[in-house]
C-alpha cells in the first residue's frame, strides 16, 4: 500500500495501491516481453492495456499523447529508412524508390513496441515522485550510497536550477544572444565551469554540515509501503499476461 | 542524453548493456566515499541542468552530452552520477526508458571515463592550452564513441537497420565539434578557477 508522506495531499489513483517496488518490477517484467512479441494482434492488445494503465494511474490524454508524440520522433527515422534501406526483398517499385516489404513488416512492429512500451512506462513509472522511487530502489536491494545519491540530487537540483537561472539572467542583462558561433561556446564553457565550481563548494558545506552530525554514508529509509495482497494480485495478473502473451506469440 | 527507447533492442543485447551498465556502477560506487555522496550528487544534478542547456545550431539546436567533460571530472564515480541522471529524465520528463537504463548508462558513461582516463596525466594547471585542447578532444570522441556504441547496439538488434547507421553517425559530427570547444573553454575555466576538480595539480607552473 502506497502511504507516501509527501502525496499525503494528493488523489489516490488505483495504481498507487502497489507497492512502488511492484510498480517497478512490473514495469520491467512487461516491457521484456514486449521485446520479445512478434504478433502484431498481440502487440496491439498491449497497446490498449497500456492505455487502460495510463487512466489507472491517473495520466491525462494529453500527457500521453505528448509522451507517445516524443518516442514517435525516433521512430520516424526508422520507419523511412527501414523500408528504403534494407536490402531484403520483395521489393515495391514506387518510381525510383524500391521499398522492402519485410522492412516495412519489422518498421510497423518495432512501432507496435515502442508505443506499447513507451505506455507501460508512462503509467507505472513516470507517475513516481522520486523520493518515493529512491526509497523503493534502495528496498529493492541497490547499494545504499547509490540511493543516497539519488535522493541528494533530488533534494538540490531545484536550488542548483535556480544557481543557473540567475547565471543566465545575468548574461542575458549583458545582452548575451547565443548562436552559433565561438563567443558561445565560451560563455557557455563558463557558465558551466562557474555552475560545477558552486555545486562543489556548496557540496563542501553541505559535507561539512553533515559531518557535524555524525553522518556515516547513509541516511533510515522511511517508508510505510508494505507488500499487500493487491500486490500479489497484481504480479499474479502480470505473470499471468506474461505467460499468455509469449504462449501465443509461439504459436 | 543519447536515449534509444524500450523495445527496440533485443534482448541478448539488452543482457550485455544491463550486466556493463551494473558493473561500471559497481566500481563507481566502490570509489564513492562517504565524503564523495554530496559532491557527486551536487555535481550529477550540475549535468542533468547542463545537458538540458539547448546550444544553437543554424535554424535547430542540439543538447550537449557532455560525456568527456563528466568523465574528466568525475572518473569513474560518472557511473553512479549520470544513473542518477538518467532516473530523473525518465522520472520528470519521461525521456528515455526502463529496460535500456543500463545500455543508456554505458553508451553515456563508459568514452569518457576511459578517455579522461587517457588524458587525466597531462592536464596540468600549468599547461592550459594543452590541457584544454585534450579535454577538447577527448569529449569530441566520447561523443562520437556514444554515436557509434548507439549504432551498433541498434544494429546487432535490428540487422536490417545496419545501412542507417553511417547517416546517424554524421548527424553527430556538429555536436562533436561544440562539445569539443565548450568542454574546451570549461577546462580552461576550472583550470583557472578550481584546477583540483579536474585533476590537475593545484600548484601552478610546476611541471614535473
Amino acid at each position: 500500500m502506497a502511504a507516501d508522506a509527501i502525496d499525503a495531499a494528493a488523489r489516490i489513483y488505483p495504481l498507487d495501491r502497489l507497492d512502488t517496488r511492484t510498480r517497478v518490477v512490473v514495469a520491467v517484467l512487461l516491457v521484456l516481453t514486449l521485446v520479445s512479441l512478434r504478433s502484431w494482434a498481440l502487440l496491439g492488445v498491449a497497446i490498449i492495456i497500456g492505455l487502460v494503465l495510463t487512466r489507472l494511474a491517473g495520466i491525462s490524454s494529453k500527457q500521453t499523447i505528448r509522451r507517445l508524440l516524443h518516442v514517435e520522433g525516433f521512430l520516424l527515422i526508422l520507419f523511412i529508412a527501414l523500408p528504403l534501406l534494407t536490402r531484403l526483398p520483395p521489393f515495391i517499385e514506387i518510381g525510383p524508390l524500391s521499398l522492402s516489404l519485410p522492412g516495412l513488416e519489422r518498421a510497423v512492429t518495432i512501432v507496435l513496441r515502442i508505443s506499447a512500451a513507451a505506455l507501460v512506462v508512462l503509467s507505472l513509472f513516470s507517475g513516481l515522485t522520486p523520493t518515493r522511487l529512491g526509497h523503493a530502489l534502495g528496498r529493492l536491494g541497490l547499494p545504499s550510497r547509490l540511493i543516497q545519491v539519488f535522493l541528494f540530487a533530488i533534494r538540490y537540483i531545484e536550488l542548483l536550477r535556480a544557481e543557473a537561472r540567475r547565471l543566465h539572467d545575468a548574461m542575458r542583462l549583458r545582452g548575451f544572444l547565443p548562436g552559433t558561433n565561438v563567443h558561445t561556446m565560451r560563455s557557455y564553457g563558463h557558465f558551466i565551469g562557474q555552475l560545477l565550481v558552486r555545486a562543489v563548494e556548496r557540496a563542501e558545506r553541505v559535507n561539512e554540515a553533515m559531518r557535524c552530525r555524525g553522518f556515516a554514508g547513509r541516511f533510515p529509509l522511511v517508508t510505510l509501503e508494505k507488500l499487500g495482497l493487491v500486490d500479489i494480485g497484481a504480479a499474479g495478473l502480470a505473470c499471468l499476461l506474461v505467460g499468455a502473451a509469449l504462449l501465443m506469440d509461439r504459436l | 542524453m543519447a536515449h534509444i527507447p524500450d523495445g527496440v533492442l533485443s534482448l541478448p543485447v539488452l543482457a550485455v548493456g544491463t550486466l556493463a551498465g551494473a558493473g561500471g556502477l559497481w566500481l563507481g560506487v566502490r570509489k564513492l566515499g562517504d565524503r564523495d555522496i554530496p559532491q557527486t550528487a551536487l555535481l550529477a544534478a550540475v549535468f542533468f541542468i547542463a545537458s538540458s542547456l539547448a546550444f544553437p545550431l543554424g535554424p535547430t539546436s542540439v543538447h550537449l552530452l557532455l560525456g568527456g567533460l563528466i568523465g574528466l571530472v568525475l572518473g569513474w564515480k560518472a557511473f553512479p552520477a549520470i544513473f542518477v541522471g538518467l532516473l530523473l529524465q525518465a522520472l520528470l520528463f519521461g525521456f528515455g526508458g526502463l529496460t535500456v537504463l543500463g545500455v543508456d548508462l554505458v553508451n553515456m558513461a563508459l568514452p569518457g571515463v576511459l578517455l579522461a582516463m587517457a588524458v587525466r596525466p597531462f592536464i596540468r594547471a600549468g599547461n592550459p592550452v594543452r590541457s584544454a585542447s585534450l579535454a577538447g578532444l577527448s569529449a569530441a570522441l566520447s561523443v562520437l564513441v556514444t554515436a557509434g556504441l548507439v549504432g551498433v547496439e541498434i544494429a546487432l538488434s535490428e540487422p536490417a537497420f545496419a545501412p542507417a547507421i553511417s547517416v546517424m553517425a554524421v548527424a553527430y559530427l556538429p555536436l562533436a565539434i561544440i562539445e569539443a570547444l565548450v568542454t574546451a573553454f570549461v577546462t580552461l575555466y576550472l583550470l583557472k578557477v578550481k584546477p583540483d576538480m579536474i585533476g590537475a595539480s593545484t600548484v601552478i607552473g610546476t611541471t614535473p
